[in-house]
């Protein structure tokens, strides 16, 4: 391969060879380490130069500005027409001063604008929250307009399919809890009291709260990629123009199927748990089924299972309203989709948690 | 007109007896075209007619199912890879819709190939990307933005910017006049005349944009039926005998752009 060079001999700049992009490294180096001359005029030969592109011209362009910018003449001589055009392009289009765009960083200006960002989204959500309820109403006064046919196949995709996986996650949490609690009971002779520890805490917490978390981080984030691939490739806009209702169309049969399919999840979930629950007891602690299933309906009120069954519904409608809206949030390309899938995870976990904390404390106040 | 292109050198592309088909459906039958150092060439022909497959064939991202293609005389099945390849430097390629990274502003954008494919400062592909982006005619604050920022004709021009930044031998443009507007479509090829002059491009486009084909192709092969039905001068084209190429450039929006054409040249001060 031909090398580019550059010289000084005689107080003449000497440019040879192909100043093109494998070159510009070397020609870079070369330009800062030769001994510029100290005449007035500095003279340029680039007689022998053989090969010229965008980059190179650069390089020259930048050698006859650094020249120039210390007060001295230039001249160049020697330089093929078409190279010589390159250049003439480059040096217009270069040499104007605009360099890189000043940013003001300034940190209470970053801080106005997070809190106006804040601010404007937290009208947003607001805003997404009561339209949503002003479509329910609509659709609680008139079913028909509800498209039970892409519900019914919701409900499918993310109640049915997902038996397998929360079952397995809550009979695995049932018999985490039993052993935990099989250590300390078997200290005292109160075997028995595995059925209340593992009958409460499942139903009236962890069941509906294992099964929200999982939901939300398997149909939440679906909800966001979906709405958000749509607005990417304008299929919402269509869905507008067209005169339907986003929030008819995707909005509302999302929220309704998972309002309709956690609780069914949370109620298999709470059998699954406890008979993991039971395997542990019976192996660990002698309780047989039998004594279990006895104990369990004497020491388990239904008001247990019936508050955790309660609380599935106002989740399901957490993870669904938050996974739509933060798919509405969606405006740019790829990484915005990605981004916005994972706040809707974890905004809709955080949600989830804060709303059953809250549950908590209401239900003790009542004495529940 | 242009001068023409006289060299009798080694073809840049050679395609040679191309056959594509997917499943059952046959896209090209047999396809052959040859593309000279210094040419704008153009690939026309209707829609479903394999343009984009042909254009995409030669640049390696897919296979034809039968027959050779040649890019700088080497096969381009090599190039499927897509890694490292020293032959991706002399080429660049325009997609059709920008296929900008909308994670990168467009100053990262156009800087990709150097960052990837180079060793040079930081400072150096700054500027160069600068230049780049200057030459396209973009505003230097622009270089700040990201593509869903930019109008549809600057992502356009941001596109062809990243594919011109290693000064390839050889430019690819898919449709790039579709869906701009007839003077930003006319900016923009005059824009690649001019980068195609200054840094002595081989230009080889798909379009159907008969404006385009006029002002800018020094040949056209017109591609239909799985084959090239035509190829040559607009002016050897227009006088064609094949019922479909008659279609295709004496239809209504065909002629408009030819009688603009005379009118343009006539007009076109000597």
């Amino acid at each position: 391969m031909e090398e580019a060079t550059i010289s000084v001999k005689d107080n003449v700049i000497h440019c040879r060879g192909s100043w093109t992009l494998p070159h510009l490294s070397q020609l870079e180096r070369g330009g800062r380490a030769i001994r510029w001359p100290e005449t007035s005029t500095v003279l340029y030969d680039a007689g022998e130069v053989t090969a010229m592109d965008t980059g190179g011209a650069l390089i020259l362009q930048r050698c006859i500005d650094g020249v120039r910018s210390k007060g001295q003449q230039t001249a160049l001589q020697g330089l093929k027409p078409e190279f010589a055009e390159l250049l003439r392009k480059v040096e217009a289009q270069w040499s104007r001063p605009k360099r890189g765009v000043s940013v003001d960083t300034r940190w209470v200006d970053s801080l106005a604008r997070a809190v106006q960002s804040r601010q404007a989204s937290a009208i947003r959500a607001l805003a997404f929250v009561g339209e949503s309820t002003i479509a329910f109403g609509h659709a609680l006064v008139r079913p028909r307009s509800i498209r039970w046919r892409t519900l019914l196949r919701i409900v499918e995709l993310d109640g049915v399919r997902a038996l397998p996986i929360t079952g397995l996650l809550t009979f695995l949490v049932g018999v985490v809890i039993a052993y935990q609690g099989a250590e300390q009971l078997r200290k005292f002779g109160t075997n028995i009291f595995i059925v209340d520890l593992v009958g409460i805490s499942l139903l009236r917490e962890i069941a509906p709260l294992i099964v929200a978390i999982l939901i939300a981080g398997r149909s939440g984030s679906a909800y966001a990629a979906e709405i958000g691939t749509m607005k990417v490739t304008e299929e919402l806009d269509a869905v507008r123009t067209l005169g339907i209702s986003p929030m008819n169309l995707l909005v509302l049969p999302r929220a309704l199927a998972l309002v309709l399919a956690l609780p069914l999840l949370t109620v298999y979930a709470d059998a699954v748990g406890v008979f993991g629950g039971m395997l542990i007891a019976l192996g660990e602690l002698n309780v047989s089924f039998v004594e279990f299933i006895a104990r369990f309906d004497e020491a388990v009120p239904v008001r247990h299972f019936l508050i955790g069954l309660g609380k599935a519904p106002f989740f399901a409608a957490i993870i669904a309203l938050v996974g739509c809206y933060q798919g509405f949030q969606i405006r740019g390309g790829v990484d915005d989709v990605g981004r916005h899938t994972t706040i809707s995870v974890v905004q809709g976990i955080f949600l989830v948690i804060v709303f059953d904390a809250i549950c908590s404390i209401l239900l003790n106040w009542w004495d529940l | 007109m242009m001068p023409s292109v006289t060299s009798i050198e080694t073809p840049v592309i050679d395609v040679r007896h191309v056959v594509t088909k997917f499943g059952q459906a046959v896209v090209h039958e047999d396809v052959s075209l040859s593309i000279r150092r210094g040419e704008i060439f153009a690939i026309a022909g209707g829609n479903g007619s394999g343009k984009t497959t042909l254009l995409r064939e030669i640049i390696g991202l897919i296979t034809p199912s039968a027959g050779t293609i040649r890019l700088f005389g080497i096969d381009s099945r090599r190039l499927e890879t897509g890694d490292g390849h020293p032959i991706h430097r002399r080429f660049g390629v325009m997609f059709q819709n920008g296929a900008l990274f909308s994670s990168f502003t467009l100053a990262e954008n156009v800087a990709v190939p150097l960052r990837e494919h180079t060793t040079l400062s930081a400072g150096l592909i700054r500027d160069l990307v600068t230049a780049k982006i200057a030459m396209v005619g973009l505003p230097p604050d622009s270089a700040v933005k990201y593509p869903n920022e930019l109008s549809g004709g600057m992502r356009r021009r941001a596109a062809l910017a990243r594919a011109i930044v290693m000064d390839p031998e050889l430019l690819f443009l898919d449709e790039p006049t579709a869906g701009l507007d007839p003077i930003i479509a006319a900016g923009f090829d005059d824009l690649v005349l001019s980068l195609k002059n200054l840094l002595g491009l081989t230009v080889v486009m798909v379009t159907h944009d008969l404006d385009s084909l006029w002002r800018i192709a020094n040949r056209v092969a017109v591609l239909g039926r799985g084959k090239v039905l035509g190829i040559g001068t607009m002016q050897e084209l227009s006088r064609s005998d094949d019922p479909v190429i008659r279609e295709y450039f004496q239809g209504p929006r065909g002629r408009s752009a030819s009688e603009q054409a005379a009118w343009n040249h006539a007009r076109r001060p000597t």
